[in-house]
């Protein structure tokens, strides 16, 4: 059994392993100061990076993250501890084909939302489309953390005399707090590769970009339309903008994971 | 100070099916009164009527009139005001895992929206030593979850953490069923000392426990209250048959 059980792990583990390390094999070379602090070069120019692509895919997760969590975590409150109904039934039956919508198709969605509405793409309009695939993660994940706390602690605080409301935000979701945390980043992490939802809403941007209602590069878009450009240096880059994504995707996990556990008491 | 509780034709109801009927009950202030009674009886719900977390499941209602002191429970105060004046201890010690066992105790003043950091040390501090705590965990008061404590002490942190609101009334739905005789000992201990400041109604299936720390005792059979007297009545020359075969161990 033990062997078995080895023997699996060692299993989920090596596609993982085998890609981080031909990432860091193909990327690593094309990694240096330019690289992360430049914009990217006209074709022919050697040199350039993806400085702006780095930054714009911060900026997009930064507004789908403001926009999908408190929504996720909202929905996730709703079905846990007022959706025993058949409405719940419904929010919940919806969330879960929201979750398997393909990506594209939700980038049509802010398309439609967004950008026919500004004119342009931009930020906003990405981040609206990665807030809309991280809301049903989030949802059912807080849900199922929620019914995880038991009763008697949310008893405890009504013995108090501490309103329902008051008991949800600081007893029950406190106490399921790790548990939400992690709904949260895997929700985080599955939209931070995202390349398709962003084709037509972000669009991608050659030059520095801070207004949040103009195109914006991520580095999703930047590793796809190099990757398909007929260029070897090009492909370089692609392979090492490829490298930065997952380091960072990484580093945004482990560092929320330390705070949480930072904060967490002894025994508790 | 402690203050007394009337109950008049008390019925609750979990959806369709009745789980109490007709309970008329005087419960005198600072004293101990034992609810006992076999299991389904209809003690906890009624004990859980009196502080209104009855309600709180899903279709469950209840009728009658029920005061606390000069404050009437089902008319016109709210359950949130009201469970700050009733507190309660569970039958199985539920501290709130991820607080401190400083956060715990104050967690009642803390969420009401009670700010002032000194008043609260000192509160913490005072039902910590009310609950016989103190000397046990005041060394970890911060560091330590709610949730690492042994379950007696989890239970006298509960106990603790209701008396920090300030109650006039503590009820207590079978407090020692999951804990040694130690800790038994220790929070029986406890109900003697705490019923010089509060009203305290007790639920157990344990009648040595209902013998040694209550003045008075109910005996609840089928959610009706077949008698109510002073303990020592109750266990030695009860008015009624039932009670006498309950107590005796001819059922139950």
């Amino acid at each position: 059994m033990t062997a078995i059980s080895v023997l699996t792990v060692a299993l989920v583990l090596l596609p993982l392993f085998a890609i981080f390390a031909y990432l860091v094999y193909r990327g690593i070379g094309s990694i240096n100061l330019a690289f992360l602090t430049q914009t990217p070069k006209p074709v022919g120019e050697p040199g350039g990076g993806m400085a702006n692509a780095i930054a714009g895919s911060m900026v997009i997760l930064g507004i789908a993250s403001l926009l999908g969590v408190p929504l996720g975590i909202g929905a996730g409150i709703f079905l846990s501890e007022y959706g025993r109904n058949r409405f719940g039934d419904i929010v919940r039956f919806v969330s879960d084909v929201l979750n398997g919508v393909p990506s594209i198709v939700i980038g049509i969605v802010a398309y439609g939302l967004v950008v026919m509405r500004q004119k342009h793409f931009s930020a906003l309009a990405g981040g609206v489309a990665l807030a809309i695939m991280m809301v049903p993660t989030i949802a059912r994940t807080t849900e199922q953390m929620l019914l995880l706390v038991p009763q008697a602690i949310r008893e405890a605080a009504y013995g108090l005399g501490v309103s329902r409301w008051r008991t949800t935000i600081s007893i029950t979701l406190r106490t399921a707090t790790s548990g939400v945390i992690t709904g949260v980043m895997l929700a985080f992490a599955r939209v931070a590769g995202e390349t398709a939802p962003l084709l037509f809403t972000a669009f991608g941007n050659q030059y520095w970009n801070w207004k949040m209602d103009q195109p914006t590069a991520a580095l999703s878009l930047q590793i796809f339309t190099y990757a398909i450009s007929p260029f070897d240096e090009w492909h370089r880059q692609a392979w090492a903008g490829a490298l930065v994504l997952i380091v960072l995707i990484v580093s945004a996990v482990a560092a929320v994971r330390l705070a949480v556990k930072h904060g967490t008491l002894a025994g508790a | 100070m402690g203050v007394g509780i009337t109950v008049e034709r008390l019925n609750a109801f979990y959806g369709k099916t009745q789980a109490l009927f007709d309970i008329n009950i005087a419960v005198l202030a600072n004293h101990a009164t034992a609810l006992i009674g076999p299991s389904g009886c209809g003690k906890s719900t009624f004990i859980r009527c009196l502080n209104r977390m009855h309600e709180t499941i899903p279709e469950a209602r209840v009728e009658g009139t029920v005061h606390i002191g000069d404050l009437s429970v089902y008319n016109g105060t709210s359950a949130t005001q009201l469970r700050r004046r009733v507190g309660m201890v569970f039958q199985k010690a539920n501290p709130f895992p991820t607080m401190s066992i400083y956060d715990n105790v104050a967690a009642g003043l803390k969420l009401n929206g009670f700010r002032n950091r000194k008043q609260l040390d000192e509160v913490v501090e005072k039902s910590l030593h009310a609950s016989a705590l103190w000397d046990e965990i005041k060394d970890h008061l911060h560091k330590k979850s709610g949730a690492s404590l042994s379950g007696g002490q989890q239970q006298r942190l509960c106990i603790a953490r209701a008396l920090a609101v300030q109650p006039e009334v503590l009820l207590m739905d079978e407090p020692c069923s999951a804990l040694d005789p130690i800790s038994t000992g220790k929070i029986e201990e406890l109900i003697f000392q705490l019923k010089e400041q509060y009203t305290i109604v007790i639920v157990t299936h344990n009648m040595q426990q209902a013998a040694r720390v209550a003045e008075f005792t109910g005996f609840f059979l089928l959610g009706k209250m077949i008698e109510f007297d002073k303990t020592e009545k109750i266990f030695t020359t009860p008015s009624d048959k039932r009670t006498e075969d309950y107590v005796t161990g001819r059922f139950g």
